[in-house]
């Protein structure tokens, strides 16, 4: 049996499909008997669904330093 | 007395937090409107400098954000007047149909299904990635920057390791933190359904 922060670690791991299947059926078992994993597992699938639907889009770092630099200049 | 002054000129701003703490923010909002990620990217940088332009302006009455998101609103609509201002460019043609010319009687027709379930889809979305980005933007900066590597940018976990010099069991638990943070930070009602 895994701990309940290993569990954590695999469920995140499965949320950017980067868990092997023995880590899977790992954790499919400790979800069976803990509750509160359980609960964390289907919430944190729920918000990589969320991330998805949101389309979320970010600034690359060489963007942010290149505009923090022209508003250095300004300040 | 040119300290005073200063302070006086930026009333609670805080201009060298701007690119870390709104950035992502503004770019979103731009984003979903000219739908142009160069063009946003242009405008997100002009209205932190409109913002720091009018910083004797701000009163502190509005968040620094609301008050950013106000100038980038008014950046919006310029650089959409600018487009259409060549002649012609402007004009609408307003068809019975789009894909043909024949004419119709009943505008009824036209008119989108009152039932359906996806007419909010893209405003319901555009706010969820605001609510989105306004949590990341309350994390721990090293939080964020792991978090948006590989959730938006879709990074490896290779590469991200590499980048920032960490061991991967340390990326997951700053990814840990992070996601755990976001579930607190983002209003129940997201969660429901």
């Amino acid at each position: 049996m895994i701990s309940c922060e290993e569990a954590a670690i695999i469920c995140n791991k499965t949320q950017y499909k980067e868990a092997s299947f023995l880590e899977k059926m790992k954790l499919e078992l400790h979800i069976l008997f803990c509750r509160a994993c359980a609960g964390f597992s289907r919430k944190n699938q729920k918000l990589t669904v969320l991330c998805e639907k949101a389309q979320l889009r970010s600034l690359s770092e060489e963007d942010k330093l290149r505009m923090k630099n022209e508003l250095k200049k300004h300040i | 007395m040119i300290l005073t002054k200063k302070s006086m000129t930026t009333h609670h701003l805080q201009p060298e937090m701007w690119v870390d703490l709104y950035a992502d923010y503004l770019f979103n909002y731009a984003v979903a409107r000219v739908s142009d990620a160069e063009i946003a990217k242009d405008l997100v940088q002009e209205t932190f400098f409109a913002g720091l332009k009018s910083a004797k302006n701000y009163k502190g009455t509005a968040a620094e954000r609301t008050w950013l998101i106000a100038i980038l609103k008014r950046k919006v609509i310029d650089h959409y007047r600018k487009i259409n201002s060549k002649k012609g460019k402007a004009e609408v043609r307003i068809n019975y149909s789009l894909n043909s010319d024949s004419d119709g009687d009943w505008l009824e027709e036209q008119v989108a299904d009152p039932y359906s379930l996806r007419e909010n889809d893209a405003i319901e979305n555009e706010e969820l990635g605001l609510a989105i980005q306004e949590c990341i933007s309350k994390l721990p900066k090293k939080q964020s920057l792991v978090f948006k590597m590989k959730t938006i940018q879709g990074i490896s976990t290779e590469d991200i390791c590499k980048e920032l010099k960490i061991n991967p069991s340390n990326l997951w638990v700053m990814v840990h933190r992070a996601r755990a943070a976001l579930m607190g930070c983002l209003n129940e009602n997201w969660f429901k359904i």
